[in-house]
């Protein structure tokens, strides 16, 4: 090595994959989160391919209310996007604005969730009542969960960016929160439409 | 690096209790570590006196009841693979030699860091206190197989599962906190000048078993959650009467279990890698086909775990593929035990230590290694499946990264850790009680696995196969050597406290090593670095032509 070389190591910066470190540690964490719902899919879909009779518990699934949280979901995913790129071109206001439009859509998706918990069960199609449903409340209760931890952080993240404190947290988000979109993707097929 | 973005922490809380620094988390990991190690070995002695003198008083703890012995055996594995292994070889290892070693000031989420170690601290409460519920702690075995695991109705069903249960997944939810700021440590806080192919194998080998726990644990996390159902809501996942399958939990715990062995494997012999050069004073052998045959290893983990499930009912096709990839696996984890052992090939060997414990672990590691092959033949597995042949091979297989490793760690890297060198003597004392003592207690089993003898029966006696002289002989040796065995640590013990008090203190690189972190003094201060360091080669440059010295350092000026 010649002293030229060593010379522009001094004072260079720290080694890095070219990623943001935030950014990587979002990609890793949902590595995990994927092989948890990946997991769970992978038994649903065998299973389900074994049990055809589990359509005649599937065709009670509220598919309108499934179809129009779809909707929300994406949507909301949507402003996610925008905020970002608002976080992007420093307009921070704009930023949090967004996101609170995504935080909207969460909500509208757990209302029309709650709703459709609340006349399942009270149609007596309560987690014990065959597998499916076992299935149907872990798999969607999973993926609730998902969403309520997805909102807490974007409320964090959006008080602080609203002053301009770590706008790159606004994309950490929104990944996460396509990939929550992503896991209804596969949930809404497998656990609604396919009756 | 003086600029630390954090300042130094005050006051007695900030900087011991509450701190976010990687040195002080690594310590708390390594501390309830061990305080866990001695709960599991009290377990142990618990577990071998019953076999030994079935139905007597023990010594220390009292009676012992088939419910209760469950229990134990249940409680010591599990403290043993997820309280003892996880924090001691990951969490600690990984915490205090990561920045360190890579020449980052900590690690990338130091404030995640800390939430890890709270987390996994409130896990241990959660574990520990299953022992005085009503029903007593968990006893379905460390698996925690359904039907046992999922009804009120078998020992341990009544709190003990769902504590169980609990406390694994915070534990889970720490490591997988804990493995995000390992990944991203390493991939992006390297000193200017470290390519990922100069970091240190107990750099690589660490990340690779990061990533593999965080891969494979999801499964399982799932099937946690669908047992807490079964038990608290009356689901059915896995009970056949109602259209479940206990077959499918066994499917996800050992997606991950059987990874996690590996998870387990690859810091110990990341703590092998990194003293064998040292103490050889020669370059690792193969430095670059050592960390592709962990990446290779890595995958194919993935990839073996029904050979756990030969004669539960699986499908007989799917035994020969799972067959074949257990057996392949072994090639890589032997291309890393021939590389080692390449290493030391006309090598100026000194036999301080910590060499003595890396060398240890090779031999037993072995033994395990190869016994693995019978279980994983299912022709041989349908015969010593569930009897002590099992329980010999893993503990041939564990015991060497979990207890020597660790061990050889603690000797190398004390003095960095505590500014004071071990008691050499001692030291050597305990090897040689651990080394012998280890093979007292399990070689017996081997044979007495052969003879038929199953894993998890309280009372051998109970069976006419059993009750004989030739089995009660082995069971006396195994019990002499695990009380020689927990015996043999007292010098550990007493060297760990003696030293922390007036050992000689250590210079900063009292080894003659390469490795940043004997760069700065020992114990490094808040921040590590004073000055950003520079890395100009790789990290075993040793007896190096360059050199007038015997070694040279990755951060000197070429």
């Amino acid at each position: 090595m010649d002293d030229s070389t060593v010379a522009k190591l001094e004072g260079a910066n720290l080694e890095d994959l070219g990623i943001p470190t935030g950014r990587l540690a979002m990609w890793w964490f949902l590595a995990s989160e994927i092989s948890i719902f990946g997991g769970l899919v992978c038994i649903f879909v065998l299973l389900r391919w074994r049990h055809p009779e589990w359509a005649s518990e599937a065709v009670h699934t509220i598919n309108a209310a499934g179809a129009l949280n779809t909707v929300v979901l994406l949507t909301s995913s949507l402003s996610a996007v925008l905020a970002h790129q608002a976080a992007e071109d420093g307009r921070y206001r704009k930023a949090a604005r967004l996101l609170g439009a995504t935080f909207g859509g969460g909500v509208i998706f757990l209302c029309v969730k709650a709703y459709e918990y609340s006349h399942e069960i009270h149609a007596g199609f309560v987690p014990a009542r065959s597998m499916f449903w076992s299935f149907y409340y872990l798999m969607t209760g999973l993926h609730a969960l998902h969403v309520i931890g997805g909102m807490v952080a974007m409320f964090v993240i959006m008080l602080s960016v609203r002053k301009g404190l770590n706008p790159q947290r606004v994309e950490y988000v929104g990944i996460y929160w396509h990939f929550v979109d992503i896991v209804w993707i596969f949930l809404f097929p497998l656990l609604y439409l396919a009756s | 690096m003086a600029h630390s973005a954090h300042h130094p922490p005050v006051g007695f809380l900030g900087r011991y209790v509450f701190s976010t620094d990687h040195k002080v988390i690594a310590k708390q990991y390594l501390f309830t570590g061990i305080f866990m190690a001695l709960v599991g070995g009290f377990l142990a002695y618990v577990i071998r006196m019953q076999l030994t003198f079935p139905g007597e008083s023990i010594p220390g703890y009292g009676h012992v009841s088939f419910v209760h012995y469950n229990a134990v055996v249940t409680l010591h594995g599990t403290i043993m693979i997820f309280w003892v292994a996880m924090p001691v070889l990951l969490a600690a290892l990984a915490n205090f030699l990561i920045p360190l070693m890579i020449g980052a000031e900590d690690m990338a989420f130091p404030r995640l860091n800390m939430l890890s170690y709270w987390i996994f601290l409130l896990s241990t409460v959660v574990l520990l206190s299953s022992f005085f519920v009503p029903g007593g702690a968990a006893a379905g075995g460390w698996t925690s197989y359904p039907p046992l695991s999922g009804s009120a109705a078998f020992s341990g069903g009544q709190w003990g599962v769902s504590l169980w249960i609990l406390a694994v997944a915070l534990e889970f939810a720490a490591f997988l906190m804990g493995g995000i700021n390992f990944i991203t440590t390493a991939f992006n806080m390297r000193a200017p000048g470290m390519k990922l192919f100069d970091m240190p194998i107990m750099v690589w080998l660490q990340v690779v078993a990061a990533i593999v726990f965080m891969l494979s644990v999801g499964p399982l996390i799932a099937g946690a959650v669908m047992l807490l159902l079964d038990r608290l809501v009356g689901t059915g996942f896995f009970d056949p009467a109602a259209g479940g399958d206990p077959l499918l939990f066994q499917h996800l715990f050992w997606f991950f279990g059987h990874p996690e062995v590996y998870v387990v494997l690859l810091p110990g012999f990341g703590v092998i890698g990194e003293i064998l050069p040292v103490f050889s004073r020669k370059p690792i052998f193969g430095y670059r086909m050592i960390i592709y045959a962990t990446f290779v290893t890595g995958v194919m983990s993935f990839i073996v775990w029904a050979h756990h499930q030969f004669i539960a009912g699986i499908d007989p096709r799917l035994a020969t593929p799972f067959s074949i990839t257990t057996i392949l696996i072994s090639v890589p984890i032997a291309i890393m035990v021939f590389s080692y052992m390449a290493t030391l090939w006309r090598g100026s060997i000194e036999f301080k230590t910590p060499m003595l414990f890396a060398l240890g672990a090779l031999a037993v590691f072995l033994l395990g290694g190869v016994t693995g092959i019978h279980n994983g033949t299912p022709a041989a597995d349908i015969f010593l499946h569930d009897t002590y042949f099992v329980v010999a091979h893993f503990h041939y297989a564990l015991i060497p990264p979990v207890f020597f490793a660790f061990f050889a760690a603690m000797y190398y890297w004390f003095p960095k850790m505590f500014g004071r060198m071990l008691n050499e003597r001692l030291g050597v004392a305990h090897f040689v009680f651990t080394f012998f003592f280890m093979n007292l207690t399990f070689l017996p089993m081997f044979l007495l696995g052969f003879m038929g003898h199953q894993r998890r029966i309280a009372d051998p006696r109970v069976f006419d196969t059993l009750r004989n002289a030739q089995v009660e002989n082995l069971h006396w040796l195994a019990t002499i050597g695990a009380i020689g065995l927990l015996l043999g640590q007292i010098p550990f013990l007493v060297n760990l406290v003696m030293s922390l008090i007036r050992g000689e203190r250590a210079e900063a690189n009292p080894w003659r090593a390469n490795t940043l972190e004997w760069t700065v003094p020992s114990p490094p201060g808040h921040g590590n670095f004073e000055r950003q360091p520079v890395v100009y080669r790789g990290p075993y440059e040793y007896s190096s032509p360059e050199s007038s010295e015997d070694f040279l350092p990755q951060n000197a000026a070429p």
